[in-house]
């Protein structure tokens, strides 16, 4: 692939431009706040206090982060591989029946260490199966993954409350959930580590798989970049056609990295149901596989961008609720707005001030940018 | 036979919505520039047609800043994705998540209802019309019932979206304009070389798509409700997509998908929890998942074969 831009340093790229484009992103979203007439700059400092003013807002910011740690990895394995896995929030929302079927089944007899793993299979399993389908037909009978995988968190909301109206919900009960999980299936907190810390933390839904998401986002740099089927994922993103020529079999790149795309957005499962309500409830996803893909752009897709950029969201999601205690016109809506502007930002508008960081750097040392001296003009 | 008429009728009312989304994203389609930012724009369209509605008290003012509101996400939609060369499914979902956000957070500040807009009456709405004769043949049996019943009674917005579908096929397929718009969805090099402005070409495509989405907006809330609830789209751009698939790209075909999706809802609130013949009681979270699983099948080649156009979602790039 050619791209039509000149080189920049390495710094300049992972991390000037990407902070413009925030940056950009972040003053538009002021724009709305004063529309709406309040102070954008004491909604920021509200929004910060509240993510991480205390050791419970702390908690909270990392609980929220956990969810977007998953379903960010998910959406950059399947970039690696020039695949837009749009259906992570249908991936998640699926994996909640591994995850709550699992619990369900063993929360009497087995302890949660024991549940967990059982979990995080199930919760993988499904999510994998629920990406196999868009994957298998993209790869077998070129349908676009984009639109299968839209219709498929259609499809995957209306089961689901098929599913927690008329199955899984207890007799006699109104709401649309299962039963409350008994401790089996319930996973510790993590509130400990921030009160090792000195902070205090009366109660945050904090848990055990933060450190689990953690620990995928590891995974996931170690098989993208130093693995064999990382590199030909990779080559098979960089160009499919280079990809078959190396003799990389297109229809099992495409199915192994949905189905690895889908087992991380199911994990996001766990966080929810086992580590905070006990329970599987409607609409439990609340978005997050949406978020995922903002948080992969910005994140560039790779971990060691996409934890900061979680933990980013996570800040805007608690913060977010904090805020619309203070400025009642400012709900927690807002946090879309802003990430439909992270997205357009960092995402489809990601190339925009590129000339002209270009021809600043240009100017400023011509061979910054891999051009000779006597060419200063730039791109 | 009533039982049919009021479920056509309704079939109508809820298939515009998105028979006009689905030209719209034809359009846009057809000239090589995906759009999967349907819902977003017709969602900005509805609220701030609505509001327009509301505060002028004139229907018409609201369709036009529904349709201004609409233009404005598809320039930013086209600025993305042809000016700046990005990925046309990310600007999409974009749009999509600013204007979910933005039109409750706007709609609470201007209106304080909850994220509702002010209730819409008397010429602040699209009136229902009676067409002429329709009391007058009323009771002539089945042709009378059909014409007083099904075909007059229905807001202008309604007329206007049956008649989009041979005005659209009038443009592509007779107009020089249609012609060179689908060209450049399929070889925009050729159109390029043929000196005519890929860019130029691709910016009026998807000011189509924002007047058609902006109407679909405005039917929304100006016609067929008085007022704007938040997501009242309720993912009806996306059924629209669906259906543009389901048609392949076609502007008749276009209008029988969003009839049969049309009919597919409207049968589901008729008949909600009535048991079906044979089958027996039909979940209505099956009915409700039907256009997405169907267009998956068409999507696979299961049934027909859905090809989209040939340069669709590929940002052109003039010199290599």
């Amino acid at each position: 692939m050619s791209t039509p831009f000149a080189k920049l340093p390495a710094w300049a790229d992972y991390g000037l431009i990407p902070v413009v484009n925030l940056l950009v992103a972040f003053a538009v979203a002021g724009l709305v706040v004063l529309l709406v007439g309040e102070n954008p700059l004491r909604a920021a400092a509200i929004l910060f206090d509240g993510a991480f003013g205390s050791g419970q807002n702390i908690a909270y910011t990392l609980f929220y982060a956990t969810n977007f740690i998953f379903t960010g990895l998910a959406v950059a394995v399947a970039f690696h591989a020039g695949l837009f896995n749009i259906g992570g929030e249908g991936q998640a929302y699926i994996s909640g029946l591994g995850v709550a079927l699992v619990a369900l089944s063993f929360d009497a007899f087995l302890p949660w260490w024991l549940t967990f793993p059982l979990a995080i299979l199930g919760a993988a399993a499904t999510g994998a199966a629920w990406a196999f389908i868009p994957a298998y037909l993209q790869a077998k009978r070129g349908s676009h993954i984009v639109i299968t995988t839209i219709m498929f968190n259609f499809i995957a909301a209306s089961a689901m409350v098929y599913l927690l109206v008329d199955v899984l919900k207890p007799a006699g009960s109104m709401a649309p959930e299962t039963r409350t999980l008994l401790p089996g299936a319930q996973l510790p907190k993590l509130n400990w580590m921030l009160e090792a810390l000195g902070m205090s933390v009366r109660s945050a839904p904090l848990n055990i798989t933060f450190l689990l998401a953690l620990a995928l986002a590891f995974v996931v740099w170690a098989l993208v970049w130093r693995t064999r089927l990382g590199y030909e994922i990779r080559t098979f993103g960089f160009s499919p056609k280079a990809a078959r020529y190396a003799g990389i079999g297109e229809t099992r790149i495409i199915i192994v990295t949905m189905m690895i795309s889908g087992a991380l957005a199911g994990m996001m499962a766990l966080n929810p149901i086992m580590g905070d309500q006990h329970r599987m409830a409607l609409d439990f996803v609340a978005g997050a596989g949406f978020v995922g893909i903002a948080v992969a752009l910005m994140g560039r897709s790779h971990p060691a961008g996409i934890v900061p950029a979680a933990i980013l969201f996570g800040m805007l999601y608690q913060g977010g609720a904090e805020l619309a205690f203070e400025m009642p016109n400012i709900s927690r809506d807002m946090i879309v707005i802003i990430q439909g502007l992270v997205i357009l930002f960092a995402g489809a508008l990601e190339n925009m001030f590129r000339p002209t960081i270009q021809t600043i750097f240009a100017s400023l040392s011509p061979r910054s940018v891999g051009l000779p001296a006597a060419r200063g003009e730039g791109a | 036979m009533d039982v049919l008429v009021q479920l056509l009728d309704a079939t109508i009312r809820v298939s515009v919505p998105l028979l006009l989304a689905c030209l719209a994203g034809l359009y846009s389609e057809r000239s090589g520039v995906f759009d999967i930012g349907l819902e977003g724009k017709m969602l900005a369209g509805a609220f701030i047609g609505a509001s327009a509605a509301a505060v002028s008290g004139s229907a018409w003012i609201g369709l036009l800043a529904a349709v201004g509101i609409s233009v404005f996400f598809a320039l930013v939609h086209g600025f993305a994705s042809i000016t700046h060369r990005g990925n046309q499914i990310v600007s999409g979902v974009a749009i999509n998540f600013i204007a979910a956000g933005s039109t409750i957070i706007l709609g609470q500040a201007w209106f304080r209802q909850g994220g509702r807009t002010p209730a819409l009456s008397g010429d602040a709405r699209f009136q229902a019309i009676t067409l002429p004769g329709a009391d007058a043949v009323k009771d002539v049996p089945v042709l009378g019932l059909l014409y007083s019943e099904l075909i007059s009674g229905h807001s202008i917005l309604v007329y206007v979206a049956f008649l989009m579908v041979p005005f659209t096929w009038w443009v592509l397929f007779r107009t020089r304009f249609g012609l060179r718009l689908r060209a450049v969805g399929e070889n925009p090099a050729a159109v390029d070389t043929a000196g005519i402005s890929v860019t130029w070409l691709r910016y009026r495509a998807v000011i189509c798509t924002g007047v058609l989405t902006g109407l679909a907006g405005a039917y929304l809330s100006v016609a067929q409700n008085a007022g704007f609830v938040k997501d009242m789209t309720a993912g009806k751009g996306f059924i629209a997509l669906a259906a543009l698939i389901f048609a392949k790209w076609k502007p008749v075909p276009a209008m029988f998908a969003c009839l049969l999706f049309g009919f597919l809802d409207a049968a589901s609130i008729r008949f909600q929890g009535m048991p079906w013949p044979v089958i027996g009681k039909v979940p209505v979270q099956l009915i409700n998942a039907l256009p997405f699983v169907l267009t998956v099948i068409l999507l696979a080649g299961f049934i027909g074969k859905a090809i989209p156009p040939r340069a669709g979602g590929v940002p052109y790039v003039k010199e290599r």
